[in-house]
C-alpha cells in the first residue's frame, strides 16, 4: 500500500518537474569551447576519411574546416565525430555535434520529422547503377530479375524499391553493410548491379583493378540532395553554416581562390566580393561574426571549386567530373543567393 | 645360489628382449594413437586431409606475401612481377604502413609511450591480486614486464629523459617486488588514477583530487561503522564523497592546477582507438563492474525480498538483452535519460553501458564463488559471532572471490572479444572500425583479408594466454583446497 | 509484523530502526526502495524534459505505416508496401530460424568436438583442440565476416553453370556443378535448394495476415501422433520387458508408425520438389538461401559449438574413472559406454551451462548486422529505426522482445533441467 502511494506520489512529482531549460546558442558553445565538433562518415573514400596520420580529409570535412575557419579563425579548430548512417542524426539532435557534413540526403521526412535542418547543398547526387560490361546490360529498365546489391539504411534502398516498382520489375536485394563491403561483393559476383549514388559508383570504378570491364547505366532512379545539416530551432547556427557555404560558391564564382585571396581582398573594385570578403559593409556581425568570416573560410582550403578538385575532382584517382555541380554560370546547379 | 654348478642352470638373467617392431617406438605410437581401429584409422585420414586441404589453399597466398609497398596496385604488382600473372598473394604492406592505427587509434604518435607505460603498471598492478605476494614470481615477473616495456619503449621511439623516468620507475618497483611484496599494493590502490592520467593526461589534481574522494569514503567508514553499521556507514561516506566531487573538489584542484600545473598533454577520448580502445574499455568494464558485482550477487543471495528483488531483476534484464542493444542505447537512448545538457563522449557512454552490462555477469560469477564455499564456513563465522559485513568481509569474501578469479578472467576475454562490436556505433575498434578506415584510403581500397587475419591473431594470442593463465590458476587454487 | 509479534515485550523505540539488526532490514530496504524510485522518476523526468525539448513524442503508430524497403529473407509474405510491424515481424522470424539451427547445429557440433577431444585419437584430439581454442579465442564477428566472404569469394557464379550449345557441341563441361544429385546449387549470390510441393492443397488459414499453410499443418500433426503411438509401443514393449525378461521386436512397428502414415500422406497431396533451374541471370525454383544467412549460421554454430564442446569435455571429465572401469569390467564396448553410462551422467553437469550458450547465441545473432543479415536488430533497429528516427521507440520494443525471448528461453531449459536432475532421495 505505502509502496504504491509513494510511487505515485513520485511519478506525479517527477511529472510536474518538467520544465524545458532553454537552450544556449550553438555559435555561443562553439565559440566557448574554441572547438567545432563536427559529425563525419566512418570513412568514405574522398568526402571524408583520416589519413594514415588521424587527419580528416575530404569534401565533407573541407565545409567542416570553412565553418571552424569562418567562427573560430582555425580550420584545425575541428574535432571530428565519426557517424554512422544510424547515429548521425541522433548525434545531431542530441547536440552531441554541432553540425553533420556526412553525405545525407535532403528529404522531407528528415527535414520535418527528424527535426532537423539541412541548410544547402554541397553535392548534387543522383542513385545509379554500375554493372559488369559482360552482362550485356545498357539501361537500368533491363535489370528485371537481377540480384542489386544494396547498402541498408539508407535512401537508396527506398529508391530501388520505388524504381523497380514503378517499371513493374522484380529484383533480389543482396543487403551489404557498408560500401566497401558492396565493392567487394559486387566484384566477387554475388549481384548483378551495385547500385549506390553516382558518385560513389565512379569513386568505386576508378579504383577498380579492371575498370574497363564495368560500366555505369544511363539512369539515375534518384535525387540525393547531399548537405551539411544542424539542428531544427537554432537559425543563427544554420545560417552561419549555410552562408559560409555559399561564401565558398561565390569565391568560385567570383574567381576569389586561395592563392589569389589577399591580393583580390586588396585591389578587387567588384561590390559583391568587397562585401564578401569583409572590405566593405558588415555582412559578417548580421550573423555574430567579425568582417573577415568569409575571408578566413576561403583560406582554409580554397573556394569551392578548388575544394571539389582536391578531393574528389577529376585530377583525383576519384575523377568525378563537375556535372550537376557546376556553377549555375557553367549549366550546374551550384547558385549561391547575393552577399548584400 | 652361487654353489649351484648344474650346467643346465644359467647363472645369469637374459636381457630383456626388445619388443616386437610393432609394439615400440615411433610405429607403436601410430598405432595407438592413430590407427588403433577403423573409426579412428578413417578419422585420422580425414584429419590429415583437412589439414592438408588448408595448408595447401593458402600457403602460397602467406608465401608470396608482400611487405614493402605503399599501395594495393603496388602490392598486386609486385607479386605479378614475381610468382607470374595470376599469382596471389598478402599484402602485408597495408599493416607495415598502418600498424600503429590497429594498436593505438588516433593517438598522437609521440606520446604513444604513454598507453605503453599504463599497459605495463596494470599488469603489475594485477600482481598483487594474482600472485598473492610470492616474493619470486613478483620478482620475475615485474622483471619481465620492465624489460618488455623498455624494448616496447624503444620500440616507439620514446624520448630519452620519459625512457630514464620510466626505467627509474619500473627499477623501483622490481626493487619494491624483491625486498616487500606486500608493498606492491599500493601499485593497484594508485593505478587507476595514474592510469587515467597516463592515457587522458591533463592536469595531475582531478585525478588527485578524485582519489581524496575515495580516501574520504574509506575515513567516514572506519570512523562511523562502529556507530553506524557497515551499510549505513559506507551510505554516510559515499554521500560525503559525492559532495566533494560534484561541488567542493573542482573549487580545490582549480586553484592548486593554476598555482602548481603539474601534468601531462591532453589527449582525448575520440583520439583513442584500435587495440589501446579494446583494453581501456575491457578493463574499465571489468575492474569497475566488480564492486557492484559483488553488491549484486550478495543482494541476489540477500534475506531481504526487496534488495533481492531488485537484484535479480537487474541481473536477469541485463543478460537477457544483447551487448548490441546496451551500445545502442549508448550512443542513442543514453542522451535521453540524462539532464539535458549533460555531455559525455561517446567512449565514456559506452564505458559505462559496458560496466552495467559486465556487472551483471560479473555477479553470477561471484555468486557461483559464493555458493561453492562449504556452508560451514558461514555457519564458523557465525559462531565466531561475526556479523553479516564482518563475516563477509574476513571470512566469505576472500575465498569466495580467490575461486571466482578463473570466472573473472574468463568474462573478461568475453568482455574484450565483445569490444569490436563498438564498430557499430562509429567507434574505431580494431577489427571493423580502423579497417573500415584504412579501406577508406584509396591507396587500400579493395585490402580484404589481411587486416582480419592480423587482428585476429593479436586477438587470439592475447585470449589464448589470459584462457591458459586462467586455466593454470584453477588448477592451482584447486590443490589449495584440498 | 510476524517479527514484532514473536519478540518479548520490548517497546519499539525508533532508534531500534537503525540500532536494532531485527529492524534495521526494514530500514534498509525502505531507503532502497526510495533511492530507487527517485532514481527511476529522475530518469523518467529526464526523458520527458528531453523529449519535450526535442519536439518529439513516443509513439508507436509507425508500426502501421508502409515500409518502403524490401527484405532478402522473409519467412511470410512481405512487400515494401508492407507495414514496419510487418518488417519487424519478418525480422523477428530471421532472428528465431537463425537462433533455432544454430542451437541445433551447435549441440551437434559442440557434443562431437568435445567427445573427439578426447579421443586416443592423436591428430583427432589434436585437431579438435586446436578448433575449440581458435574459436573460442577469436571474436565471433571476425567469424562472421570471414565464412561470409569465403562463402560469397569461392563459391561458382551463376554463369559457370550454364552450359551453352557450343559447350555441348564440343563437348566440355561448365565450369560448376549442382551437387546432390543436381538438387542444391551454391552459387556466389547464395544456396539454392529444392523446396517440396504438393499438388492438392489443403488450404491456408490467414491468422492476422500470416498465413499458415494447412497441408503442413496435417503433416505435423501426422508426425507428432505417430510418435505417441511409438511412444506407447516402447511403453508397452517395457512392460513385457520387466515381466518376462525377454524385450519383443519393436522396431519395424516403430519405423512403420513413425513414417508410415507420413508417406501415405505425402504421396496422397502429390509432393513433388521443385528443383532450382538456371535461368535469366539466375537460378530460379526452389528456395533461395541468401548467404548471409548461411554465413551467420555456419558462423555462430561454429562459434558456440567450441564453447559447448569444452562444456561437454568438462562434463564427461567429471564423472568419475570408476563409471568408465566399472563398465569396462561388465565387458561394456567403448562406445556403448560412453553412450549408455557416461554421456547420460554427464548430461547433468552439461546442462546448465548448455543453457548459457543457447542463451549466448540467441543474443549473438545481432551480429549478423555486420554482414547484413536482417534480422530484428536489421529490421526494428536497423532500417526502420533510421527511417523513421524513432530510435527511443525501436530500442525500447527491441530490448523488450530480446528480453522476453531470452527468458522463453530460459524458463523452457529451467524445465527441462528439472526433469533431468537426479532423482535423489
Amino acid at each position: 500500500m505505502k509502496k504504491s502511494v509513494f510511487l505515485g506520489a513520485a511519478t506525479v512529482a517527477g511529472l510536474l518537474a518538467v520544465a524545458v531549460s532553454a537552450q544556449a546558442s550553438t555559435l555561443d558553445d562553439v565559440k566557448a569551447r574554441g572547438e567545432l565538433i563536427c559529425g563525419v562518415n566512418t570513412g568514405l573514400t574522398g568526402f571524408g576519411a583520416p589519413d594514415a596520420n588521424g587527419n580528416y580529409q575530404g569534401f565533407d570535412v573541407a565545409i567542416c574546416q570553412a565553418v571552424a575557419a569562418a567562427v573560430l579563425g582555425d580550420p584545425a579548430a575541428v574535432k571530428y565525430v565519426p557517424t554512422t548512417g544510424e547515429t548521425r542524426f541522433t548525434a545531431l539532435a542530441s547536440g552531441e555535434v554541432d553540425m553533420l557534413a556526412r553525405n545525407s540526403t535532403w528529404t522531407f521526412s528528415r527535414d520535418n520529422d527528424l527535426k532537423l535542418d539541412f541548410v544547402a547543398v554541397n553535392y548534387y547526387d543522383g542513385q545509379g547503377f554500375m554493372v559488369h560490361k559482360d552482362l550485356g546490360v545498357s539501361s537500368a529498365k533491363e535489370l528485371d530479375g537481377a540480384t542489386i546489391c544494396i547498402q541498408t539504411g539508407t535512401t537508396t534502398e527506398l529508391n530501388l524499391a520505388d524504381f523497380f516498382k514503378a517499371n513493374g520489375m522484380s529484383y533480389t536485394p543482396v543487403t551489404v553493410a557498408d560500401d566497401s563491403e558492396a565493392q567487394r561483393q559486387y566484384l566477387a559476383g554475388a549481384c548483378d548491379a551495385f547500385t549506390t549514388d553516382a558518385s560513389g559508383l565512379a569513386a568505386t570504378r576508378a579504383t577498380l583493378p579492371d575498370a574497363e570491364n564495368h560500366i555505369i547505366l544511363p539512369e539515375i532512379i534518384s535525387k540525393e540532395p547531399l548537405g551539411p545539416v544542424v539542428r531544427h530551432g537554432d537559425n543563427n547556427w544554420g545560417d552561419i553554416v549555410r552562408w559560409t557555404y555559399y561564401a565558398l560558391v561565390t569565391a568560385e564564382e567570383k574567381g576569389i581562390t586561395q592563392a589569389n585571396l589577399d591580393e583580390t581582398a586588396a585591389t578587387s573594385t567588384d561590390p559583391e566580393t568587397r562585401r564578401l570578403l569583409g572590405v566593405d559593409g558588415d555582412l559578417g556581425a548580421m550573423m555574430g561574426l567579425d568582417a573577415e568570416w568569409a575571408k578566413r573560410a576561403i583560406a582554409a582550403n580554397g573556394n569551392y571549386g578548388e575544394i571539389f578538385a582536391s578531393t574528389i575532382g577529376e585530377a583525383t584517382p576519384i575523377g568525378l567530373a563537375r556535372g550537376l555541380n557546376a556553377l549555375w554560370t557553367q549549366g550546374g546547379l551550384q547558385y549561391a543567393p547575393p552577399f548584400r | 645360489m652361487s654353489n649351484n654348478n648344474a650346467s643346465f642352470v644359467r647363472t645369469e638373467m637374459l636381457g630383456s628382449q626388445e619388443p616386437p617392431t610393432s609394439e615400440r617406438g615411433a610405429i607403436k605410437w601410430v598405432r595407438e594413437n592413430l590407427f588403433s581401429s577403423a573409426l579412428n584409422s578413417i578419422l585420422t585420414l580425414l584429419g590429415v586431409a583437412a589439414i592438408y586441404l588448408i595448408i595447401s589453399g593458402s600457403l602460397p597466398w602467406f608465401l608470396h606475401g608482400v611487405w614493402n609497398a605503399s599501395s594495393m596496385g603496388e602490392c598486386r604488382q609486385i607479386v605479378a612481377d614475381n610468382y607470374g600473372e595470376g599469382a596471389s598473394g598478402a599484402c602485408w604492406a597495408m599493416i607495415h604502413e598502418r600498424w600503429h592505427q590497429y594498436m593505438f587509434g588516433f593517438y598522437p604518435r609521440e606520446l604513444y609511450w604513454r598507453p605503453v607505460t599504463a599497459f605495463a603498471l596494470m599488469i603489475v598492478s594485477l600482481a598483487p591480486v594474482l600472485y598473492y605476494n610470492n616474493r619470486r614470481t613478483d620478482t620475475v615477473m615485474t622483471g619481465v614486464v620492465s624489460v618488455l616495456l623498455m624494448l616496447a619503449l624503444w620500440g616507439v621511439n620514446t624520448p630519452g629523459s620519459v625512457f630514464a623516468a620510466v626505467f627509474l620507475l619500473f627499477a623501483v618497483i622490481v626493487a619494491v617486488a624483491r625486498v616487500a611484496p606486500k608493498y606492491l599494493v599500493w601499485v593497484t590502490i594508485l593505478f587507476p588514477a595514474v592510469g587515467f592520467l597516463l592515457l587522458w593526461g591533463g592536469s595531475v589534481w582531478s585525478p588527485v583530487g578524485a582519489m581524496a574522494g575515495f580516501v574520504l569514503i574509506g575515513i567516514t567508514y572506519s570512523l562511523t561503522k562502529d556507530r553506524l553499521g557497515v551499510p549505513v556507514g559506507t551510505g554516510v561516506g559515499v554521500i560525503i564523497a559525492s559532495i566533494w566531487w560534484l561541488f567542493i573538489q573542482s573549487h580545490v584542484t582549480g586553484p592548486l592546477a593554476s598555482a602548481m600545473n603539474l601534468g601531462f598533454e591532453k589527449v582525448d577520448s575520440d583520439q583513442f582507438g584500435g587495440f589501446l580502445l579494446a583494453f581501456v574499455i575491457g578493463v574499465t568494464a571489468i575492474s569497475a563492474s566488480l564492486p557492484v558485482g559483488i553488491l549484486l550477487a550478495l543482494g541476489r543471495r540477500s534475506d531481504m525480498p526487496l534488495i533481492k528483488a531488485l537484484s535479480v531483476g537487474f541481473i536477469e534484464f541485463i543478460r537477457g538483452v544483447p551487448l548490441i542493444t546496451m551500445l545502442f542505447t549508448a550512443s542513442l537512448l543514453l542522451q535521453y535519460f540524462l539532464p539535458p545538457q549533460t555531455k559525455f563522449d561517446l567512449i565514456l557512454r559506452v564505458i559505462i553501458l559496458v560496466t552495467v552490462f559486465s556487472a551483471a555477469y560479473i555477479a553470477e560469477v561471484i555468486r557461483g564463488g559464493l555458493a561453492a564455499l562449504p556452508k560451514g564456513q558461514y555457519e564458523a563465522a557465525d559462531a565466531l559471532g561475526l556479523d553479516y559485513w564482518q563475516a563477509q568481509r574476513l571470512i566469505i569474501m576472500p575465498q569466495a572471490l580467490k575461486i571466482s578469479i578463473p570466472g573473472i578472467v574468463s568474462s573478461f576475454i568475453g568482455l574484450f572479444k565483445d569490444t569490436t562490436l563498438v564498430a557499430l556505433v562509429g567507434l574505431a575498434d580494431p577489427l571493423q572500425g580502423i579497417t573500415k578506415i584504412v579501406r577508406a584510403d584509396i591507396n587500400w581500397k579493395g585490402i580484404y583479408w589481411e587486416p582480419y587475419i592480423f587482428v585476429g591473431l593479436i586477438f587470439f594470442v592475447v585470449c589464448f594466454s589470459m584462457s591458459r593463465y586462467s586455466m593454470y590458476l584453477e588448477n592451482k587454487l584447486k590443490r589449495d583446497h584440498r | 509484523m510476524a517479527i514484532a509479534a514473536t519478540t518479548p515485550k520490548e517497546t519499539f523505540r525508533l532508534s531500534m530502526l537503525i540500532y536494532d539488526t531485527r529492524y534495521r532490514s526494514y530500514t534498509i530496504q525502505f531507503v532502497v526502495l526510495v533511492l530507487f524510485v527517485a532514481f527511476l522518476a529522475w530518469l523518467l523526468n529526464n526523458t520527458i524534459i528531453n523529449l519535450a525539448a526535442k519536439d518529439k513524442d513516443i509513439n508507436f503508430s509507425f508500426l502501421f505505416q508502409r515500409a518502403g524497403y524490401d527484405l532478402d529473407q522473409q519467412l511470410i509474405p512481405y512487400t515494401n508496401d508492407s507495414t514496419h510491424g510487418r518488417a519487424l515481424f519478418v525480422g523477428l522470424l530471421n532472428t528465431l530460424i537463425v537462433a533455432v539451427f544454430g542451437c541445433f547445429f551447435a549441440t551437434i557440433i559442440g557434443v562431437v568436438a568435445g567427445v573427439l577431444r578426447l579421443s586416443h585419437n592423436w591428430v583427432v584430439s589434436r585437431l579438435m583442440t586446436v578448433y575449440v581454442e581458435t574459436f573460442r579465442n577469436i571474436p565471433l564477428l571476425l567469424w562472421i565476416i570471414l565464412a561470409f566472404v569465403i562463402l560469397s569469394e569461392t563459391a561458382p557464379s551463376p554463369r559457370d553453370f550454364k552450359v551453352t550449345d557450343e559447350m555441348v557441341a564440343a563437348g566440355t563441361e561448365p565450369a560448376a556443378h549442382m551437387i546432390l544429385w543436381d538438387t542444391v546449387a551454391i552459387t556466389n549470390r547464395g544456396t539454392n535448394i529444392p523446396m517440396p510441393y504438393v499438388d492438392h492443397h489443403i488450404g491456408t488459414l490467414n491468422f492476422l495476415d500470416v498465413p499458415f499453410n494447412l497441408t503442413v499443418a496435417v503433416a505435423l500433426l501426422i508426425v507428432l501422433a505417430g510418435g505417441y503411438v511409438n511412444r506407447i509401443i516402447n511403453r508397452r514393449a517395457q512392460v513385457i520387458q520387466e515381466t518376462t525378461g525377454v524385450r519383443p521386436t519393436t522396431w519395424w512397428q516403430s519405423i512403420l508408425v513413425l513414417f508410415g502414415p507420413l508417406v501415405v500422406y505425402l504421396w496422397a497431396m502429390g509432393l513433388h520438389w521443385d528443383l532450382p533451374v538456371l535461368g535469366g541471370f539466375n537460378f530460379a525454383g526452389g528456395i533461395n538461401v541468401a548467404h548471409s544467412f548461411t554465413a551467420l549460421l555456419i558462423a555462430i554454430s561454429l562459434y558456440t559449438g567450441a564453447f559447448i564442446a569444452e562444456a561437454v569435455r568438462g562434463g564427461i571429465l567429471a564423472i568419475s574413472r570408476g563409471q568408465t572401469e566399472a563398465a569396462f569390467a561388465l565387458g561394456v564396448r567403448p562406445g556403448r559406454t560412453m553412450q549408455l553410462v557416461i554421456l547420460p551422467q554427464a548430461l547433468r553437469v552439461i546442462i546448465p551451462p548448455l543453457i548459457s550458450q543457447y542463451l549466448n547465441l540467441t543474443k549473438n545473432t545481432t551480429l549478423g548486422m555486420a554482414i547484413s543479415y536482417l534480422d530484428l536488430k536489421g529490421t526494428l533497429g536497423g532500417i526502420t529505426l533510421n527511417q523513421t528516427g524513432r530510435e527511443l521507440e525501436c530500442m525500447l520494443l527491441m530490448m523488450a522482445i530480446y528480453l522476453t525471448l531470452s527468458l522463453i528461453i530460459s524458463s523452457m531449459m529451467n524445465v527441462y533441467n528439472t526433469a533431468m536432475k537426479l532423482k535423489e532421495r
